[in-house]
C-alpha cells in the first residue's frame, strides 16, 4: 500500500472509468474487438490499482466476493451457455439468439453473450487472485 | 492515405509520423542509456504515451475508429507499471535503509 495523496485521488476516479470501460469491451465484443477476456483484462487493472493504492483489504471489499468464488461462477455461465445448444436439438455451443424489437430498434441477445460473462467472471477471479496474493506477501 | 499528398492534413500527418517516430527512438535511447532506474522508468512511462499518441495517428490516416479504442484502452492502462514499479522501488528502498540505517541511505 502506497500513502500517497496523488495517486489516491486520482485512483478515485479512474477505477469507476477503467471499470465502465471494460463493461464496454464485454458488451460489444461480438461484433467488434474487445469481448470477454480483454474486458476482464482491464477490470482486473482497475482492481489492482485501487490493490496498490488502497491496500489489499479495501480492494477486497470493493470486489464484493471471493476471486476463486468468481473463478467458479464464470466456469458455470460459460458451460451452462452450451446447453442452451443442446436443449434446442443441436451441438453442444451452438449459438442461440433472441431477437427483441423495441420500438424501431433492435436489441439481439444470444447465448454467446452468456458464455462470454462466464469467460469475464473467470479471468476476472484469476488474474485478481493472483494479484492479491501477490500484493498480500511479507516484505 | 499513405503514399498520396492530396491535402494540408496528409503533409501534417506525415510531419508527425516523423516526430512521433523521433521521439520514440529517443525515449528507447533512454531506456537503454538511462544512467539511475529513475531515468528508465520514465522513459518506459513516455514510450506508453508515444504509442498512444502513435494508434490515434494511426487511426486517423487509416480512417478506422477501431485503433482509438485501443489508445484508449492502453492510455487506461499503460501508467499502472509505472506505479507498480514506484512502489517496489519505494519497498526496495526501505529494506536498504532498515539494513544499513544512517544517512546515505538514498539511492
Amino acid at each position: 500500500m502506497m500513502r500517497s495523496l496523488i495517486l489516491q485521488t486520482f485512483t478515485r476516479l479512474l477505477v469507476t472509468l477503467m471499470l465502465l470501460f471494460s463493461l464496454f469491451l464485454l458488451w460489444r465484443g461480438h461484433n467488434l474487438p474487445g469481448g470477454g477476456f480483454i474486458g476482464a483484462l482491464v477490470a482486473s487493472a482497475a482492481f489492482a490499482l485501487h490493490a496498490i493504492a488502497f491496500g489489499v483489504a479495501s480492494a477486497r471489499s470493493i470486489l464484493r466476493y471471493d476471486p476463486r468464488t468468481l473463478m467458479a461462477w464464470g466456469m458455470i455461465f460459460a458451460g451452462a451457455a452450451g446447453l442452451f445448444g443442446l436443449a434446442a436439438g443441436k451441438p453442444y455451443m451452438t449459438g442461440l439468439w433472441l431477437e427483441i424489437h423495441i420500438g424501431e430498434s433492435l436489441l439481439k441477445l444470444g447465448t454467446p453473450l452468456i458464455f462470454d460473462i462466464g469467460v469475464f467472471l473467470t479471468v476476472i477471479g484469476m488474474v485478481v487472485a493472483v494479484i492479491f496474493s501477490l500484493e498480500e506477501e511479507e516484505f | 492515405m499513405i503514399g498520396e499528398i492530396n491535402s494540408n492534413l496528409d503533409i501534417a500527418m506525415l510531419v508527425v509520423f516523423a516526430l512521433v517516430s523521433l521521439a520514440i527512438l529517443t525515449a528507447l535511447y533512454r531506456v537503454f542509456k538511462g544512467p539511475t532506474l529513475g531515468d528508465r522508468v520514465v522513459a518506459v512511462d513516455l514510450l506508453g504515451v508515444l504509442a498512444v499518441g502513435f494508434m490515434a495517428l494511426y487511426s486517423l490516416v487509416t480512417g478506422e475508429s477501431v485503433y482509438l479504442d485501443a489508445a484508449i484502452a492502453l492510455a487506461l492502462i499503460a501508467f499502472l507499471g509505472t506505479v507498480a514499479f514506484a512502489r517496489y522501488y519505494e519497498i526496495d528502498n526501505r529494506r536498504r535503509k532498515a539494513r544499513n540505517p544512517g544517512p546515505g541511505a538514498s539511492p
